[in-house]
């Protein structure tokens, strides 16, 4: 079988056991390409487990600096785990490579003839080093496939030295003896398989000023640098890293250098309900407060989104969504919480939702999002998803202007009321729908109201009156259209050629949808994308979707939610609509998006025909 | 709906306190509850409590959940800003306002169904935290607002007007005691002489203060069979002690008998005294307190005082090591580590 002989653009799959230390090494193996000024993309797929369950970390390196996932397949896979070996040696691309394990001779295992076995004795390699315990040597086996991997990919080895001693900075032990492990890998390869593997990783310099981040730090440093002050969570996978950052982040930047107190609280909640409420306790009382959660805990704050709606009280929600329903696929990721947080809690609700597509964006929206809580008053939510939260994606850098003032919203003062402005807590006076808050003590006999979920008039005084309940519904409704203006812009992209087809898409879809446009421009296929960043829908999207005769919407969950909430807005026909879904759990890949415009494309060319 | 009758200019009458506000400057809107609810009752004595202390009305925070005694913020401290939430869900909100803005005094009302039924968690977890709070539980041993059904603290035995309850009762105050909260007292809403000085103690005091106010319902629970009845608790009321509030140390006059008054000094510089009416109680003792509480109970008491108070408490806001300013006054200053840090921070993720 030819060998898949490629430079700078394959997939190298690491597939290991939960809980045995392989991530720092297969983090540090993305990174040394990285620095190579080569893009890649990582995805970790890891089991809801903490010790024996199979996790994989797959690693495309893409010189022409596609993000997405490729596909199901992987060209060079690294067999750490006997559990998985066959599901693992059956992802392999004909001509494809396996390092495995070579300390006993294979027996009973699945073996191809179209597969390139590349054995490195790692378990011996590993007892060779000297004054190590067990559990070390199990780490450093880890070190030494690295090692081995970055000999047979001709890798930069001084790269991979240097990242190792910036990962153990200030531990010079640990320095030598991770250097020496990776050492023995790489030599053992360079003597046993030397010119055996036609994969191969050169310098390049594509990858620019661009980091490699996780979108959930991204959007715990957005927070920071928003202005948050106040966060209750509840732990809960994919998003308990999200609060873990904006801990760390403040501690770091937040603390007074002069008197050591913290500029923040942060509280870890006893469940999601207490969080949200805690939340909008805060928010009342005017600090920017947000919580991170999952589609479980959206759930469970259900009835508290009403009240932040109808009373009108600013937060800011993070939904890091994974696959649903119920605790359905807790460590997979999905797009499954549009419809839940669009319309949350019962009666006549919506909230605004943003969708940022990586982490550059979450942290942009992140910041933005208490702006727009705190300017429409009223719950926010920032839908990223596991793939985006949890992984490490190569974005831009963050940035932020230093003239930027936060929008703290439509707050009446007390030199406001000393001066006589009239105060009616619920009253348009800008016709914007958006009306004047005060916060609690700002003065001593004038402004202060009471705050309820029941009805009330335009003066915040109890009422049961249909007439009075039904001119703020409608006023309610009138600050959504406000919302339309100020949320985040779709991004429209317009093919090379005129088309009737266009195609909408959203979130951690994004870099997928990137590299299927330019294959099925390739292909003479050709579409017009709108990329939506915000909920509720403004005019360009009703626009675009009439400029084109049919419209792919494509989303990874089961239901199409996303095309089913624009029809619902945007009173659109669903006949126009064609729903591109994936929803396996894994991120949707350009292979997937391509294959099923196309085969549509096809079917509806055959129709037009007919 | 009970009218404390309202004169259209300020009675002449009315003192002002040391900040100049008379009584008036402390009322609400007029409540809509039925007559003689044991909820008015205790909103009357929160308004004196208020006005005795010279607290500046507007600088209150009142929260609360769902239930008839929840309704009642509305109904005193009109020139504070008041949140009625959702069922069971006060403490948490209140907590969130709090971390907010730590300078102004957080009042949460609630009702027995609220605290100790559906919001029970939430009652826990603020008490573990020690919000700094007076947490006021009016205790009717039913759901008023839905019309009579049993709450989580009715008494095992306890009869309503159409029904028994078999299930065992919840004791806030028992609870709020294992759960580590500073301050905690239990109170009658019949008894303003001793529901005053307990409430302007709580005020005072720093962290989470739990008062439990037996506060009956006329309309569901107020019948002879009842252990949440005005006679019932009339009868078997056994106060531990009497309190006196008293604002700083200097006006202590009088020498105590050794042994028959429990000084208590508080975070402000306030003293509580707390003159004994059972020799053995100590309400600085948490374990006797809660062993106290469990064999009166059992003898069919309601035993009410200051149970217990812990003279130099932490809140929350120590815990988390907050500023002195409220979080909800700082500013992009404070906040924004800015565009240089930024840069540093992406030279990290390279
Ligand atoms: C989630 C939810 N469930 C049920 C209700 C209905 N409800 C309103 S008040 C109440 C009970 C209130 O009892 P309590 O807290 O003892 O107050 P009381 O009226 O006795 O003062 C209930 C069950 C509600 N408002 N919300
Ligand atoms: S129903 Fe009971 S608790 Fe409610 S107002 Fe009437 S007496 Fe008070
Ligand atoms: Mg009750």
């Amino acid at each position: 079988m030819q060998p898949i002989s490629a430079t700078n653009d394959f997939v190298v799959k690491f597939a290991n056991v939960n809980g045995s230390g392989s991530a720092s090494a297969n983090e540090l193996f993305a990174r040394s390409i990285l620095r190579m000024g080569v893009p890649v993309c990582s995805r970790n797929i890891f089991p809801s487990n903490i010790q024996g369950l199979p996790t994989w970390y797959e690693v495309r390196v893409s010189g022409e600096g596609w993000l997405g996932r490729r596909g199901e397949t992987a060209d060079f896979v690294v067999a750490m785990n006997p559990q998985t070996w066959n599901k693992d040696i059956d992802s392999i691309e004909p001509g494809g490579y396996l390092v495995f394990d070579s300390t006993k001779p294979l027996t009973t295992q699945k073996t191809r003839d179209d597969v390139h076995m590349l054995g490195v004795p790692l378990t011996r390699l590993s007892n060779t080093l000297e004054g190590t315990i067990p559990r070390e040597r199990q780490l450093l086996k880890n070190v030494i496939y690295l090692g081995a991997v970055a000999q047979l990919l001709s890798m930069h080895l001084e790269t991979v030295e240097s990242l190792i001693a910036e990962q153990f900075a200030g531990k010079d032990k640990l320095i030598k003896l991770n250097y020496t492990a990776m050492k023995l890998g790489y030599d053992y390869a360079a003597e046993h398989l030397a010119g055996k593997c036609q994969l191969k990783v050169t310098k390049d310099d594509k990858v620019g000023d661009r980091i490699f981040i996780q979108g959930n730090d991204a959007a715990g440093l957005g927070a920071v640098f928003g202005g948050a002050t106040v966060c209750a969570w509840y732990p809960i996978t994919p998003s308990t890293s999200l609060a873990e950052a904006f801990t760390a982040h403040c501690k770091k930047f937040r603390v007074d250098p002069v008197t050591k107190k913290n500029n923040f609280a942060i509280v870890q909640a006893e469940d999601e309900i207490a969080a949200i409420g805690m939340v909008i306790g805060a928010g009342w009382n005017g600090a920017r407060s947000f919580t991170a959660t999952s589609g479980p805990g959206i759930s469970l704050m259900q009835e508290f989104f009403g009240l932040a709606y109808f009373a009108e009280v600013p937060a800011v929600v993070f939904d890091i969504q994974r696959g649903g329903p119920s605790t359905g696929m807790p460590t997979r990721t999905q797009q499954s919480d549009i419809l839940l947080a669009a319309y949350a809690s019962h009666g006549d609700t919506k909230h605004p939702l943003l969708f940022p597509q990586d982490p550059g964006e979450a942290f942009e929206f992140a910041a933005q999002a208490f702006d727009l809580a705190e300017r429409l008053q009223t719950p926010v939510f920032v839908m990223l998803d596991l793939d985006i939260g949890m992984n490490d994606w190569l974005c831009k850098p963050l940035q932020w202007d230093d003239k930027r003032k936060y929008d703290r919203g439509k707050i009446m003062t007390a030199e406001m009321l000393d001066a006589g402005k009239l105060f009616g807590r619920y009253l348009d006076v800008d016709g914007d729908a958006i009306p004047y808050r005060t916060l609690p003590a700002t003065h001593p006999s004038k402004g202060a109201y009471f705050t309820r979920g029941s009805s009330r008039d335009r003066f915040a005084k109890y009422s049961e009156d249909g007439s009075v309940y039904v001119d703020n519904m409608q006023r309610l409704l009138r600050k959504f259209e406000t919302a339309k203006t100020i949320v985040p812009a779709p991004v429209r992209r317009d093919a090379k050629e005129k088309t009737k087809y266009g195609a909408i898409y959203f979130g951690s879809t994004s870099p997928a949808m990137d590299e299927a446009l330019a294959a099925l421009e390739k292909d003479g296929v050709h579409l017009n994308t709108l990329r939506v960043r915000a909920f509720p829908f403004n005019e360009e999207v009703v626009e675009f979707i009439n400029a084109h005769d049919q419209v792919f919407v494509v989303e990874q969950n089961r239901d199409a939610q996303l095309q089913k909430l624009i029809v619902n807005e945007c009173a659109i026909d669903p006949a126009r609509f064609i729903s591109i879904l994936h929803y396996d759990g894994t991120p949707i890949t350009a292979r997937f998006i391509t294959g099923a415009i196309a085969e549509r494309m096809k079917v509806t060319h055959k129709e037009a025909a007919e | 709906m009970t009218y404390i009758a309202k004169p259209k200019l300020h009675h002449p009458g009315l003192k002002p306190n040391k900040l100049g506000f008379t009584h008036r400057d402390y009322e609400g809107s007029i409540s809509t509850l039925c007559a003689g609810c044991g909820h008015d009752s205790i909103s009357a004595a929160l308004i004196q409590a208020c006005y005795e202390l010279s607290i500046e009305p507007y600088k209150v925070a009142k929260l609360s959940g769902i239930g008839c005694s929840s309704k009642t913020p509305d109904y005193f401290l009109g020139p504070a800003h008041g949140f009625n939430s959702v069922h069971g869900r006060m403490p948490s909100v209140l907590t969130g306002a709090n971390l907010a803005n730590r300078d102004l005094l957080y009042l949460g009302v609630s009702g027995d169904g609220d605290s100790a039924s559906i919001g029970l968690g939430q009652f826990a977890h603020c008490v573990r935290r020690g919000v700094n709070m007076v947490y006021i539980c009016e205790n009717n041993g039913v759901y008023g607002l839905t019309k009579g059904q049993f709450s989580a603290t009715a008494d095992k035995g306890s009869r309503s007007k159409t029904a028994v309850n078999n299930d065992s009762p919840i004791d806030l105050v028992s609870l709020a005691l294992v759960l580590g909260a500073t301050f905690v007292a239990r109170s009658f809403s019949g008894d303003k002489k001793q529901l005053v000085p307990i409430l302007k103690a709580a005020m005072a005091h720093k962290g989470s203060a739990i008062i439990d106010v037996v506060s009956p319902c006329v309309q569901f629970n107020n019948n002879p069979q009842s252990t949440k009845s005005y006679d019932f608790v009339r009868e078997h009321n056994e106060a531990v002690n009497r309190i006196d509030f008293i604002e700083s140390k200097a006006e202590i006059t009088a020498d105590y008998e050794p042994g028959t008054v429990t000084m208590v000094r508080q975070h402000d510089g306030s003293m509580l005294k707390l003159s004994k009416l059972h020799p053995d109680y100590d309400a600085t003792d948490r374990a006797k307190a809660m062993a106290y509480l469990q064999e009166r109970h059992a003898a069919g008491e309601v035993v009410t005082g200051v149970l217990f108070v812990e003279e130099q408490a932490d809140d929350l806001h120590d815990a988390l090591g907050t500023v002195a300013t409220p979080l909800n006054n700082l500013t992009e200053r404070e906040l924004c580590p800015g565009s240089a840090k930024l840069a540093d921070l992406n030279a990290d993720y390279r």
